[in-house]
């Protein structure tokens, strides 16, 4: 029998959203009950796994009562709220703020965000050809993963997902400051020379892409990326006791890329270098 | 917490730097050459990793002895503080007085900004870099806080210790003097001269300024200092809130909260301990007054702050003071070390039984660490970020403890208040802005400086006072977070209720009036620079919104009318996303000047 957390049972919150009456348990963000009311809200620097870091305000919502727009993501419900999805100037923030990443930032392999451009009216263009975008180079420093920070929104996810939240070994951080703030080692280093210990972790949590397995890097380089000829296979992690589930995305019988389910109530998503790099025996046909 | 360290070796100077700062390491795992004992006793944990707030004073201190910071002298600092060393990268990187490359030892900070802006920084600049020496590293620098002597040069000389000369008003020759030469660089004048109100009976906040010695604390005392404490200590903590709260006293640093509820609702917080948070970051441009108070006044800064503390229940203050004041610092450091000799701040204060002490804390460079949970964060050894409210910093501030955080003149203010009891202190200024108000008026007036005038005196006769030039073009309030008003508009009463209704703001009390030497649209231009030099990063409205209103702005520097019009509206849905859904008031405000100039003063017309 599998036993199922229940947890201490909560008070629910009553507030409006749009006009409908919601209910909510206590300690929910306002993001939670807006998709529990089936209502869809873009979010980009938001994790399912993480504390939310509300930094993209994609999500922004209007509050009543509040001067500025509000989080969903992070925005914890409260009695009595009074909350507005979809009105005119919660509508422009978004299209602005996607306007200002497509602008600055490579987006073509973060899911979803063309349907909310489309559906937001964002014209990325409107800015001209001459402002300003990341121009990174993808920094191929070892044979594991890629870090192509041309992608990178800033979202913090992977810095929150290596520090405190989940890995504890601090290998990245953000450096530098407003536009040219990123993600980085100590000393802005290779990858090899820093406390990375290869987890993947990060590349879990990473919205856009910036982070990818460099199987995966490769196969987008060549054009042989394909995810409508992938399988997702779930398994369980050969190599300690603790049992790690391992989604194994595979393409013409070979292994791509590795994920781990973001609901297993142990870990979460996590895993270690050996489950989500150590794969290469699967495949070895002598 | 598994930390990886480098190869890097910290040169001796630099592992002297930070000793100094944090004594000698006590094993290998800090540092030391490696023991028997060490390879059977792991240091660390909890009480190694409490040491985080002292990684902003350790790149200080690196700084301030080598001129930059290496990857040894970083990895070192860490492995003294168990830091993980992306994480002081990160930081190190935040600031703009920090530098993670080598350069020479001496750097000469030019402002560039609007006051000095329009008192030809950009012709000083360019005369200092064609004179300039190789061993000086030239930077253009926001706001300095100096806009009463306008062009300003801050020189930094890195060693043991570290030396700094000012040079302002600013010429070529005084500057590049300052930074091949400091020690012998003409001495600052006084800070009294930014106040030609001084000496004068109706003073209230600035009655000491160029009276006392600012080194004497007897002479402080001569002049009233402490009878305000010894107030406080009469009341009793509830009641020196209550004299706080019936007084009116509203936040002087831009956002107006009411102190007294601001203390009120930290001396309520359950969860200890309290903090007492002094935010002398003063880095919107064109606001100089806290300075002049530091430097003219310091002892009733650390009065003020004892009572802040005494009211909420705190018993640990700190001070965060900007990076480019130095003066402001000797001055504050003296004053805290007298204060302790003489038992004013340490275990018994005045013989009462409760304890209250002060660390001061230098900013480095950033104006984001004005906002009070970035400053938190600075504080604490992390990036200058602002972080999402709520929780307010009354229940979550410092170290996630409650906190009260004033700035410098609010503090102030409550001298006064206890001295003079609320009700003849809300009998000063208007019913909704009590009491005086400090206001910085710099630009094109014949008497800039510091003016202390209770709320209610209107704009005109504020530029009157100071001297207001001809050929008034326009006057921007609240600095470069603020907006611009006409030059008739001068019937504007000076109070938060005046300028809200007449569609501006007060802000920290910045005036400054622009004459036509410098066109509306470079002006803009530079509060765009300013702003895009500033925000953090943290949030896409206000890290790339920006930017794009810098470049909007540089498009049609020269053009007006139709020629502009596709920018100013692009600028107008840009600037009204950073207003809505930026993080903090950074963003928030980003576009307030611009949008003012162009629909008061109809600049691109």
């Amino acid at each position: 029998m599998t036993a199922i957390p229940l947890g201490v049972p909560r008070r629910l919150v009553e507030f409006t959203i749009d006009g409908k009456e919601a209910r909510v348990p206590e300690g929910s963000t306002v993001l939670d009950a807006c998709r529990a009311a089936g209502k869809d809200i873009p979010t980009l620097c938001h994790g399912d796994t993480l504390t939310p870091k509300n930094a993209c305000r994609v999500c922004v919502v209007e509050v009543e009562g509040s001067r500025t727009l509000v989080p969903a993501c992070s925005r914890k419900a409260e009695p009595g709220m009074t909350v507005h999805t979809d009105t005119e100037r919660a509508r422009h923030s978004r299209k602005v703020v996607l306007e200002l990443l497509a602008s600055s930032v490579d987006l073509s392999t973060t899911p979803q965000v063309a349907g909310w451009i489309k559906e937001y009216e964002a014209k990325p263009d409107r800015f001209g050809p001459e402002a300003a975008r990341l121009n990174e180079a993808p920094k191929i420093d070892n044979d594991l993963y890629v870090r192509d920070y041309d992608k990178c929104i800033l979202c913090y996810k992977c810095v929150d997902a290596c520090g405190d939240q989940w890995q504890n070994t601090f290998a990245i951080s953000v450096a530098g400051r407003g536009f040219d703030a990123r993600i980085a080692v100590e000393h802005d280093a290779p990858l090899t020379d820093s406390a990375c210990v290869y987890c993947g972790n990060c590349i879990e949590v990473c919205p856009t892409g910036a982070l990818s397995f460099k199987s995966e890097f490769d196969m987008r380089a060549a054009g042989t990326w394909d995810e409508s000829q992938q399988t997702e296979t779930t398994t369980v992690c050969a190599y300690c006791g603790v049992g790690c589930n391992l989604t194994l995305h595979v393409q013409d019988n070979e292994i791509v890329k590795v994920t781990s389910p973001h609901d297993n109530p142990v870990t979460h998503g996590n895993l270690c270098i050996k489950g989500r790099f150590g794969y290469q025996h699967v495949q070895n046909r002598g | 917490m598994d930390l990886h360290f480098g190869d890097s070796k910290p040169t001796d100077d630099e592992r002297a730097a930070v000793d100094a700062l944090l004594g000698p390491p006590e094993s290998s795992w800090e540092g030391a050459d490696r023991s028997d004992a060490d390879l059977r006793w792991a240091r660390g944990g909890r009480e190694a990793r409490d040491r985080r707030d002292l990684l902003l004073p350790g790149l200080h201190a690196i700084n301030d002895r080598v001129g930059w910071i290496s990857e040894g002298a970083l990895d070192y600092l860490c492995r003294r503080l168990t830091v993980p060393p992306a994480e002081a990268y990160g930081v190190a990187t935040f600031y703009a007085m920090f530098s993670v490359k080598p350069r020479p030892a001496t750097v000469l900070h030019v402002c560039t900004d609007l006051a000095c802006a329009a008192a030809g920084a950009q012709e000083l600049c360019a005369g200092i870099e064609a004179r300039v020496a190789a061993g000086v590293h030239v930077e253009r620098s926001p706001c300095l806080g100096l806009c009463e002597r306008a062009p300003a040069a801050l020189a930094i000389r890195a060693g043991d210790p570290v030396r700094t000369a000012v040079s302002a008003p600013a010429t070529v020759d005084a500057a590049v003097l300052a930074a091949t030469a400091p020690d012998s660089a003409p001495e600052e004048p006084p800070a009294v001269m930014a106040v030609s109100q001084a000496g004068s009976d109706d003073l209230v906040l600035l009655r000491r300024v160029g009276v006392v010695d600012p080194l004497s604390l007897d002479d402080y005392r001569a002049h009233g200092g402490y009878t305000a404490l010894r107030r406080a200590f009469e009341l009793g903590p509830a009641g020196v809130i209550r004299e706080v709260t019936d007084s009116g006293l509203v936040g002087r640093g831009g956002a107006a909260f009411p102190t007294g509820r601001k203390w009120q609702a930290t001396a309520s917080q359950p969860d200890h301990p309290h903090y007492v948070v002094c935010n002398a970051d003063e880095s919107e441009p064109g606001t100089f007054k806290d300075r002049v108070l530091m430097e003219g006044d310091p002892y009733a800064l650390i009065e003020s702050m004892t009572i802040a503390a005494y009211a909420t229940g705190a018993h640990q203050g700190y001070l965060y003071l900007r990076g480019e004041y130095p003066r402001a610092l000797h001055r504050l450091e003296h004053a805290i070390a007298q204060a302790r000799a003489r038992g004013l701040l340490g275990d018994d204060i005045l013989g009462q039984g409760y304890a209250f002490d002060i660390g001061i804390r230098r900013g480095a460079g950033a104006y984001i660490c004005g906002e009070e949970t970035a400053l938190f964060n600075s504080i604490e050894g992390y990036r200058g970020e602002p972080r999402s409210k709520p929780p307010f910093p009354v229940e979550k501030g410092l170290f996630g403890k409650p906190t009260v955080e004033n700035n410098v003149e609010t503090l102030v203010n409550v001298l006064p208040i206890l001295t003079m009891g609320a009700p003849a202190y809300a009998a000063i200024g208007t019913a909704k802005s009590t009491g005086p108000k400090l206001f910085c008026v710099s630009g094109s007036v014949d008497r800039p400086g510091i003016y202390e005038l209770p709320f209610g005196a209107t704009l005109g006769e504020l530029l009157e006072l100071a001297g207001v030039r001809e050929g008034l073009r326009a006057v921007l309030l609240g600095g470069a977070a603020g907006g611009f008003v006409r030059p008739d508009e001068r019937d504007i009463p000076l109070t938060f209720e005046g300028t809200r209704e007449a569609g501006t703001t007060l802000g920290s009390g910045v005036v400054m009036a622009f004459d036509d030497t410098v066109p509306l649209p470079r002006l803009l231009l530079r509060i765009a620079e300013f702003f895009r030099d500033e925000s953090c990063g943290q949030c896409v409205p206000c890290r790339v919104g920006t930017v794009r209103q810098e470049e909007a702005l540089h498009r049609i520097v020269e053009r007006t009318g139709a020629a502009a019009a596709d920018d100013i509206a692009l600028l107008r849905e840009v600037g009204r996303a950073m207003r809505d859904a930026s993080i903090c008031g950074l963003g928030q405000t980003a576009w307030n000047a611009v949008e003012s100039a162009i629909d008061r003063l109809g600049a691109y017309e």
